[in-house]
């Protein structure tokens, strides 16, 4: 397998390069090479404008999965309560299965979750798909990739997403090798291309310093897990019809395999940044825990969390739970409030998807400014109180 | 106890800069590491090994320069390291990573557990645990943050999750996927470390061959997904920059606020 170039039509324009996943292939002296990175996976070929690309790879025969019918969402729950990624899956669903003309079906295990269905059916599932068993009271990794699996086999679904949390991640995979199914881990974003009618599967990689946009070419249903917080959900009412398919599983004792022995709720853990309207956000410009408490203030006046850049957490002026970017939370608040925040690249990447953002810093050349809507120059130790005063001035009224 | 360790070797991620004009990633330079997660998860082989006596393997896929990461596991104490490498398995989605190394785990046949970490830090995707797993019908216990119990027919761990922590038991053999949580991986031993670079350690190279599969089920041609493009992050947003004294500004800033109905 190899890739060829032909210098007399190679202009060493570099679309080449620059389309090139992993850095397989570099303009020198003004032409393309292919280096020892390359994986022949040949999506420089179709880039190139002059043709000068070929390979001697013979792409497998892409199977007609026209059959494949219907957008399918897993509706996470835990103790009979929805998981908020959910309704975020089903506000994508929705637009998928609008796109596609297909329905939109939710896949809900558990046991004694009835009281569920119409909550899924208002956040847009035509169709919800029901296994209840006391073995899927709580999640276990072989009950539920075995009901899903079969499920999956009797009615041939077109595209299945599900929420890239624990137990999304636990079970995706498990189902992906059981069917052979491709799975695209941790995607912020899904659409549909619109020439062939494909999902395309977009994530970060290379720690939040690279998009990759992929599809499921050779297997059905195109399966991806979602990263939470980042999708909407979109609330249709109550009014539309909803069928519901009672699934009899097999499931025995045997299945369950493991046993889980308890559940050891920790208070700390549960901060909850992901579900925050308004998020306070402090960086190595607080200057040290005290620095944190005009921020809180702030947080209280506009009901919002406080949350910190990596360098808090490090400095321990927060805990880990409140740690935003690449190696923390993903968050999408309506307001984001980055105090003091320089703006590295891993921690844009954990609060892009806000719907505003406020930014305070003293250096006017901090890159969080290019990811604000509103900037302000200046020393967050005194910005902020006043802001705070203004805005609790502004409710006393 | 015998042991099988996942790793694989990752570009140090946290060290990537972008051209600041391009916005493209600048990849000369980049040191080449453990995933970090993957450290963890030798130190539990390495010390289960202490304790249990049985044999520790390491078992990673990569260009032919991953040895020297798995020169660093020998280091650490593991006993022997495998190293999958061949130009077919170049290109692989994690379907067709899992399969390959699901082969490689089958043809050294005996383990009671099989220990990754929870994902590497170029891909962050945590399938190839789970998808290893159920290759080899292995029941999995991922995200596990303390191993409680262990004797030579059951684990009994904790899962770190959001909310919590999850008491589990399970049988051997299984798989585990572990945090960082979990334990302090040690140093490499400079005795450890030199004889892991002589030519007699125990380090072997297998290719597509040793593992008696198709380059139809392997690397680019076996996966199912198929990277179309990649990109920079959009970062930038249209700022406005708000001028005047702190009155002013704040001032601005609460219009703001008020015109789109945010307070």
């Amino acid at each position: 397998m190899a890739i060829f170039i032909d210098y007399d039509l190679c202009t060493g324009c570099k679309r080449c390069e620059k389309i090139c996943p992993y850095n397989g292939i570099e303009v020198k002296d003004g032409k393309a090479v292919v280096n020892e990175r390359c994986t022949s996976c040949g999506v420089c070929i179709d880039t190139c404008p002059e043709n000068a690309i070929s390979s001697d790879i013979k792409e497998k025969e892409v199977p007609d999965f026209r059959d494949r019918k219907g957008v399918w969402v897993f509706a996470e729950q835990a103790d009979g309560v929805m998981a908020k990624v959910t309704k975020e899956l089903l506000g994508l669903g929705q637009s998928l299965a609008k796109n596609l003309n297909q329905e939109l079906s939710a896949v809900l295990l558990g046991n004694n979750v009835d009281h569920l269905i119409e909550e899924l059916q208002e956040y847009g599932a035509q169709r919800v798909y029901l296994a209840q068993h006391e073995l899927l009271s709580v999640y276990q990794t072989n009950p539920y990739t075995k009901v899903i699996s079969e499920i999956i086999v009797m009615n041939k679904p077109n595209i299945f997403i599900i929420g890239a949390t624990p137990i999304g991640r636990d079970l995706a995979p498990r189902i992906s090798m059981r069917l052979n199914l491709g799975l695209t881990a941790d995607c912020t974003e899904l659409s549909i291309d619109q020439e062939d009618g494909l999902l395309l599967q977009t994530r970060p990689a290379f720690g939040g310093n690279l998009m990759a946009t992929i599809k499921t070419l050779y297997s059905r249903p195109q399966m991806a897990t979602v990263r939470p917080g980042v999708m909407e959900s979109k609330r249709i009412g109550t009014s539309s019809n909803c069928e519901v398919i009672h699934v009899d599983s097999s499931l025995t004792k045997e299945d369950a395999v493991t046993r889980v022995l308890e559940f050891v709720g920790e208070k700390k853990r549960v901060v909850s940044l992901n579900d925050a309207k308004v998020i306070v956000a402090g960086g190595r410009g607080v200057g040290s825990e005290e620095g944190l408490k005009p921020l809180f203030e702030l947080a209280e006046a506009l009901g919002g969390e406080v949350a910190g850049t990596r360098i808090v957490v490090e400095e321990g002026w927060l805990p880990v739970e409140r740690q935003v970017g690449q190696t923390g939370q993903t968050v999408r608040p309506e307001l984001y409030v980055a105090c003091g925040i320089s703006g590295a690249i891993q921690h844009r990447a954990g609060m892009l998807g806000s719907r505003y953002v406020i930014a305070i810093n003293k250096d006017e050349r901090a890159p969080i400014f290019e990811a604000a809507d509103w900037g302000i120059v200046g020393d967050l130790h005194e910005v902020v109180p006043t802001l705070t005063n203004a805005i609790l001035n502004r409710k006393g009224k | 106890m015998n042991t099988i360790t996942l790793m694989k070797q990752v570009p140090d991620t946290t060290d990537i800069k972008t051209d600041p004009k391009t916005g493209n990633l600048i990849r000369e330079g980049i040191e080449s590491i453990i995933n970090p997660d993957d450290r963890h998860a030798i130190e539990v082989a390495v010390s289960l090994k202490e304790k249990y006596k049985g044999k520790s393997i390491v078992v990673s896929m990569g260009p032919p320069q991953a040895i020297d990461a798995i020169s660093e596991a020998l280091g650490m104490g593991i006993d022997e390291g495998i190293l999958l490498t061949d130009k077919n398995f170049g290109g692989a989605d994690t379907w067709a990573t899992s399969f390959t190394l699901g082969k490689a785990i089958e043809k050294i046949n005996t383990y009671d557990l099989i220990i990754c970490g929870r994902q590497a830090i170029d891909g962050d995707t945590a399938q190839i645990g789970p998808q290893v797993a159920e290759f080899l019908g292995l029941p999995q216990l991922t995200y596990v943050m303390d191993i409680e119990e262990i004797d030579d027919r059951k684990i009994i761990v904790k899962r770190g999750l959001a909310n919590g922590y999850e008491r589990v038991e399970s049988p051997l053999p299984a798989l585990i996927t572990v945090i960082g949580e979990l334990n302090r991986p040690r140093y490499p031993r400079v005795d450890l470390l030199i004889n892991s670079c002589k030519e007699n350690a125990r380090i072997t190279l297998w290719n597509a061959a040793d593992l008696k599969v198709s380059v139809q089920e392997i690397g680019l041609p076996g996966s199912l997904t198929r990277v179309i493009k990649t990109f920079s992050p959009k970062m930038k947003r249209e700022g406005e920059m708000l001028k005047g004294d702190k009155g002013e500004v704040v001032g601005q800033l609460i219009e703001r606020l008020t015109g789109n109905h945010l307070i």
